[in-house]
């Protein structure tokens, strides 16, 4: 389906945002100034945007440990995001969850999450609620190839399967969790969605670099999912640029990967030439886009610094509605 | 003696006790780091570079580099230990135990009980724990207060390196279940350490790491470090305190607690973990019930809040307990009257 001027600017907006917001993280980091573990989403841009352009805001995600992407594409505001990342107290989460537990619930953004595997239940909680409520919404639990070896996923599966739950499980297969590469964590012969159609739900796969991939995977999964039909996995094949974490040395990477897959297997270069290739937007375009996104991304920076810094007091606050 | 690092001594504890007993098994998740990928086995070592070089040296049979699947490690290691074998497998951040305490409290922990003591699982469960580096709730937590409660399972806290090499020894040679509790924030802390291939600490003796005699303070772990650097600030001042390194929370050295506030008849315990059913309110009521008579102040606990674990620096070094309070609380207890 050809998608809108308006639409297309969207996406390589929601993309290049995420970008900018990494490789920003990935310069500032260096400089001490940011506490704790990052993990950044560059590469897999086209995974969160294509998955998200296609939810409405009564659609809810779950996210991982690197969760980036999945916030800023689900509309988390890229400021109060940005200033949870530096600790402030102005953060989305007040300072007090950082990276791994970005949060935005009335924006469908039920969270990062530290703990691996734990996203897919909770899904599958949101998906019946959704069911139980008969208004077509789904809900998304993004996941690794690493998390698809978590207990909690298999369970979290068949439990959608048997209670045909409107949940969509998403695989990032990024091809390594941790320093691990998937083709020896993963069993079933480098292939996570088989393993999710074993238990009893359809599949799809996508190629998670190229976002007209993700969107027109999604735009089927999504219609099938809404009319009833179950639960879905699909597996998107991708990219992570950065190492695990920020200061992972990244030794198991072979010689020139970073470079070949920066080159070949990036979703806005991607994204770039498809667009200007069929002239449906032009360099210009999206040189502007670019410059905006910047512009914004450095704003973000800004008043994440100057924001309020919590104090010892905000440590009790909190942990209870009433108690 | 030789000084090397804390996790020097726990690489070079398994690396002897895999050499010395070829039923020592290690697994757990990147323990070898870089299984399928171009990089090769050992591009890594584990997170915490404490099992580098193990997978060359013994192979892909006793160095099992495992899925994401914490609930099928612990329970991995109950099986290989009740088959004969002598696992010590590793949780990247104690943390996860969340996903795997069946394994680890319904199985591991009560086989010996449940099958009429005829059986025994030597399993040994490494686990990095602690704040200190912002890792918010999922990350930071100190656990001995969940897992010390649960009988069946013994609870070692190491804070030096030499501890490290004696305790490690001595669980993986111990044949019960024990929980291995290794402080994030002292990896990296070094030490003199025994090169006695036999060195073994045994389980339930407390190390008195300052002596003094007016006041007793009991930790373990990273807070062990601050207690110290209170003791020395007050014995500037004249003022004399016991510091007990637990070493232990189950089995734990009552002895030597309450022999101390014998003489003292003062108390602080400082606890990494919140203050509710904790290390710090066990010991107190420990001592109240045992040592009524000595006691001259109400014994104290210094914990953090009741609280998960903040993420910002200012809250995460707020939810600690410092130098600072530590030492408001042994000047509270000396002031007592
Ligand atoms: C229960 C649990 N086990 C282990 C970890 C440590 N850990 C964090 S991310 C990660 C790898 C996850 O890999 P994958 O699911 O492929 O996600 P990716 O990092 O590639 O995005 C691991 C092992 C964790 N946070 N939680
Ligand atoms: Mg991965």
């Amino acid at each position: 389906m050809q998608l809108s001027r308006e639409a297309l600017l969207r996406a390589y907006r929601q993309m290049k945002v995420i970008r900018e917001f990494e490789e920003r993280l990935h310069i500032d980091i260096q400089t001490g100034g940011i506490a704790g573990f990052t993990h950044l989403y560059c590469g897999q841009e086209a995974v969160a945007v294509g998955v998200c352009e296609n939810l409405t805001s009564d659609d809810k995600i779950v996210s991982t440990h690197r969760g980036h992407g999945h916030c800023l594409a689900k509309g988390c505001d890229v400021n109060g995001m940005m200033a949870e990342i530096w600790g402030s107290r102005e953060g989305l989460c007040k300072g007090k969850g950082g990276s791994m537990h970005i949060a935005d619930v009335d924006k469908g953004m039920m969270g990062a999450n530290g703990i691996v595997g734990a996203g897919a239940p909770i899904a599958v909680g949101a998906a019946l609620s959704a069911k139980i409520d008969g208004l077509g919404h789904v809900a998304i639990a993004f996941s690794g190839d690493g998390a698809c070896n978590q207990g909690t996923t298999f369970e979290a599966m068949n439990f959608a399967v048997v209670t045909n739950a409107p949940a969509i499980f998403i695989f990032e297969n990024n091809h390594y969790s941790e320093h691990t590469g998937f083709e020896y964590a993963v069993g079933t012969n480098n292939d996570i969605a088989s393993r999710a159609e074993a238990f009893g739900m359809k599949i799809w796969r996508g190629d998670g670099t190229d976002f007209f991939s993700v969107d027109e995977t999604m735009r089927e999964v999504l219609e099938y999912v809404r009319a009833g039909h179950g639960p879905a996995a699909v597996e998107f094949d991708t990219e992570r640029f950065f190492g695990h974490f920020e200061g992972d040395p990244q030794r198991y990477r072979g010689p020139g990967e970073l470079d070949r897959i920066r080159e070949t297997r990036d979703c806005l270069k991607r994204f770039r030439m498809s667009v200007t290739g069929a002239g449906l937007l032009t360099d210009a375009d999206l040189d502007a886009l670019d410059a905006e996104v910047l512009q914004q991304i450095e704003d973000a920076v800004i008043k994440a610094k100057a924001a309020d810094r919590p104090t010892a007091a905000d440590v009790l606050t909190d942990v209870y509605i009433s108690y | 003696m030789v000084k090397m690092m804390y996790r020097e001594a726990i690489l070079s504890t398994i690396v002897e006790e895999m050499t010395r007993d070829p039923n020592v098994v290690v697994l757990g998740e990147d323990i070898v780091g870089g299984m399928g990928t171009a990089g090769g086995p050992e591009a890594i070592g584990g997170i915490w570079s404490t099992s580098i070089g193990l997978f060359g040296k013994f192979g892909a049979n006793r160095v099992i580099d495992t899925p994401i699947s914490e609930s099928a490690i612990m329970g991995a290691a109950a099986g290989l230990a009740l088959a004969g074998k002598r696992p010590v497998a590793e949780l990247m951040f104690a943390d996860f135990i969340g996903v795997s305490l069946d394994q680890i409290w319904n199985q591991m922990a009560k086989f010996r009980y449940m099958f009429g003591g005829k059986t025994k699982c030597p399993a040994v469960i490494r686990m990095a724990y602690g704040a200190g580096f912002n890792a918010a709730a999922q990350h930071s937590q100190a656990v001995h207060q969940i897992l010390t409660g649960m009988p069946g399972l013994k609870v070692v806290m190491p804070t030096t390196p030499n501890d490290v090499k004696g305790l490690l020894r001595q669980a993986i040679r111990d044949d019960d279940p024990v929980i291995f509790l290794e402080h994030k924030a002292l990896y990296g802390s070094s030490g003199e350490v025994s090169e006695d291939l036999d060195y073994v600490i045994p389980f339930g003796h407390a190390r008195l790491s300052r002596a003094g005699g007016d006041v007793t303070i009991v930790s373990t772990g990273l807070l062990l470090g601050r207690c110290e650097k209170v003791a020395d600030m007050l014995a500037a001042e004249g003022i004399g305190c016991d510091v007990i390194d637990l070493r232990t929370t189950s089995p734990i050295d009552e002895e030597a607690i309450l022999d101390s506030v014998e003489v003292t008849g003062r108390l602080v315990v400082v606890d990494e973990a919140p203050p509710r059913c904790s290390m710090a309110s066990d010991i107190c009521a420990t001592v109240a019930e045992k040592a009524f008579a000595s006691l001259k102040a109400p014994p104290l606990g210094v914990n953090p809040p009741h609280t998960p674990v903040p993420f910002a620096r200012e809250l995460e070094s707020a939810y600690l307990p410092s130098v600072e309070k530590i030492e408001a609380a042994v000047r509270k207890v000396l002031s007592f009257r």
